[in-house]
């Protein structure tokens, strides 16, 4: 029996990304001849894998301009959020119990604030403007004497907007408050200087920047000088932040990607810019209607979030099944909500369950741009032959104003 | 999600996709569902004077088991008098495409739309006659 041979293109680098062979290559040592455990103080084997696990915190502390010895290694970027706010609540919370966060940022941020208001802590959650940034007069009137700790992402996972961490880090410094930013979506996609931009703990994923997944780090600033609870109890690595033997593997991953972004960084924004115009470009020349949710100007390249008015969103991935994208539909869900972050832009339901967003990344082709392009116009246009609300749009009817029976 | 064989025909090729004057006696139209639930059906028949449905036609927005429902009630419907295609259970569709039980209601949408479809028919010939 012959199968028909599907290609299929991937095209959700927020996701998750593939190991860069550059950076595989520098792993595999650490899976076979080298093997030894990086915290053995007293023999070679350990000492060997000691080395390659420190060079590679010198590859992390160096793109966001840190010292090595403010980098700790965890499993992910989950963990490191939970540490960096968990940990700096338990360390400081008899003395201030207020935090400040966003509406928009990962679950994993929510659910520990979530559970810290549990234990007495006040949350205050930021709202976005439209464009989902937040507004730094907010900020500023939010902040009590009360504040320890404001978390806000620097690159939004869903809709790839750029927060303004330097202005955001002023604030926090000028009131004395530590600022915590989870960048697992920002690194090696825009510039990050800690020192700069008043940045006290970042938290970092491996699996984003084409190291592997179930590595990432926690920068956990040393002057003036942050303190966290631990939440391992046991040997006491990773200066008693961390406890849990290494894997030299996954730090050397890391480590890698993020030297490979030191000098790759620039070139692979302007292929990246190249292909998001190509897309939005065509799109937009073939089908009126469709909106690119977050703000135009202050986002990443590698990410387009957008609405194609009247096309239901899981609809339109299966018509586009040989393209691998995220619906920010509700029916690809079990909870049947459209996404929580388009609808803290304001972006109406109707027009969030319209939602795709497509992912570039060191991989994407400029063919495989050009062929999703028109693909995902050829689609589009055959759903609105289909769709009743594109006909009504097109008579001239007013889709607001029409009683519908939800149910 | 793996999707049957039926439900990727109906979405792939729908049939019977399209519409019909709405202001016609002949015609009854059925619009369920909202946009901000994410799927709406438009369902509209054409009657015979023998209250037989000879012609169906259905645009939906909503995913693809909500257009395969539709698609798929369309078919079923053509040839069958009044009362039969009011008799048509949601079961008897979700069945057909083996839909997901998160996309059951997809198939109660159809069955509300032909069923809108029957009232706005009837209602209209109450009147005129």
């Amino acid at each position: 029996m012959s199968m028909k041979k599907i290609k299929n293109i991937y095209f959700d680098y927020q996701a998750t990304t593939p190991v860069d062979p550059r950076v595989l290559k520098k792993m595999m040592p650490y899976f076979g001849e080298i093997y030894g455990n990086p915290h053995s103080r007293n023999h070679s084997f350990g000492w060997e894998a000691e080395e390659g696990v420190e060079v590679a915190r010198e590859h992390v502390a160096k793109i966001i301009n840190a010292n090595p010895k403010e980098i700790i290694f965890t499993s992910g970027a989950t963990e490191s959020n939970n540490l960096a706010l968990k940990g700096v609540a338990e360390f400081y919370g008899d003395k201030k119990n207020h935090i400040i966060t966003c509406v928009t940022e990962h679950k994993c941020v929510l659910e520990s604030c979530r559970h810290l208001a549990g234990k007495g802590f006040k949350i205050t959650y930021l709202p976005v403007q439209s464009d989902g940034l937040i507004n730094l007069e907010e900020l500023k009137k939010s902040i009590t004497d009360k504040t320890l700790i404001v978390s806000i992402m620097g690159v939004h996972n869903e809709i790839g907007v750029i927060q303004p961490l330097e202005e955001i880090g002023n604030i926090c410094r000028s009131n004395d408050i530590f600022f915590h930013t989870d960048c697992a979506q920002a690194i090696g996609k825009v510039p990050l200087d800690v020192d700069k931009m008043n940045i006290d703990l970042m938290s970092i994923s491996g699996h984003k920047i084409y190291a592997p997944k179930g590595v990432g780090a926690l920068y956990i600033r040393r002057k003036p000088r942050v303190r966290i609870s631990s939440m391992i109890s046991g040997g006491g690595q990773e200066r008693g932040m961390r406890s849990g033997t290494l894997s030299p593997a996954l730090c050397v991953g890391l480590g890698e990607a993020c030297n490979i972004y030191s000098y790759e960084m620039e070139k692979e924004h302007k292929t990246l810019t190249k292909y998001k115009e190509m897309m939005l470009e065509g799109i937009r020349k073939s089908c009126p209607d469709v909106y690119l949710n977050g703000s135009e100007e202050s986002r990443v390249p590698g990410n387009l979030n957008l609405s194609f008015a009247y096309v239901e969103g899981e609809s339109l991935m299966m018509g586009i099944k040989d393209l691998a994208v995220s619906s920010g539909s509700a029916c690809t869900s079990a909870s049947l909500e459209p996404s929580y972050v388009l609808k803290a832009l304001g972006v109406e339901e109707e027009l969030a369950h319209t939602s795709l967003r497509i992912g570039f990344g060191r991989f994407t082709t400029e063919n495989e741009v050009k062929y999703a392009t028109d693909v995902i116009v050829k689609e589009v246009k055959r759903l609105r032959e289909l769709s009743p609300l594109w006909e009504m749009a097109q008579e001239g009817v007013d889709i607001s104003k029409i009683k519908w029976a939800h149910h | 999600m793996a999707y049957s064989k039926e439900l990727l025909d109906h979405y792939e090729n729908p049939k019977n996709v399209g519409s019909m004057d709405k202001e016609s006696e002949q015609v009854g139209t059925g619009l369920v569902g909202a946009p901000a639930c994410g799927d709406v059906m438009k369902l509209q028949i054409k009657v015979n004077n023998k209250g037989v449905i000879e012609d169906a036609k259905f645009k939906t927005f909503g995913c693809g088991s909500a257009i395969a429902s539709s698609s798929l009630i369309t078919e079923w419907v053509k040839g069958k008098n009044l009362d039969e295609a009011h008799s048509i259970k949601n079961t008897e569709i979700a069945n057909h495409l083996a839909l997901p039980p998160v996309k059951i209601h997809c198939s109660i949408l159809a069955e509300d739309a032909i069923k809108a479809a029957i009232d706005d028919y009837k209602k209209k010939n109450r009147k005129n006659r």
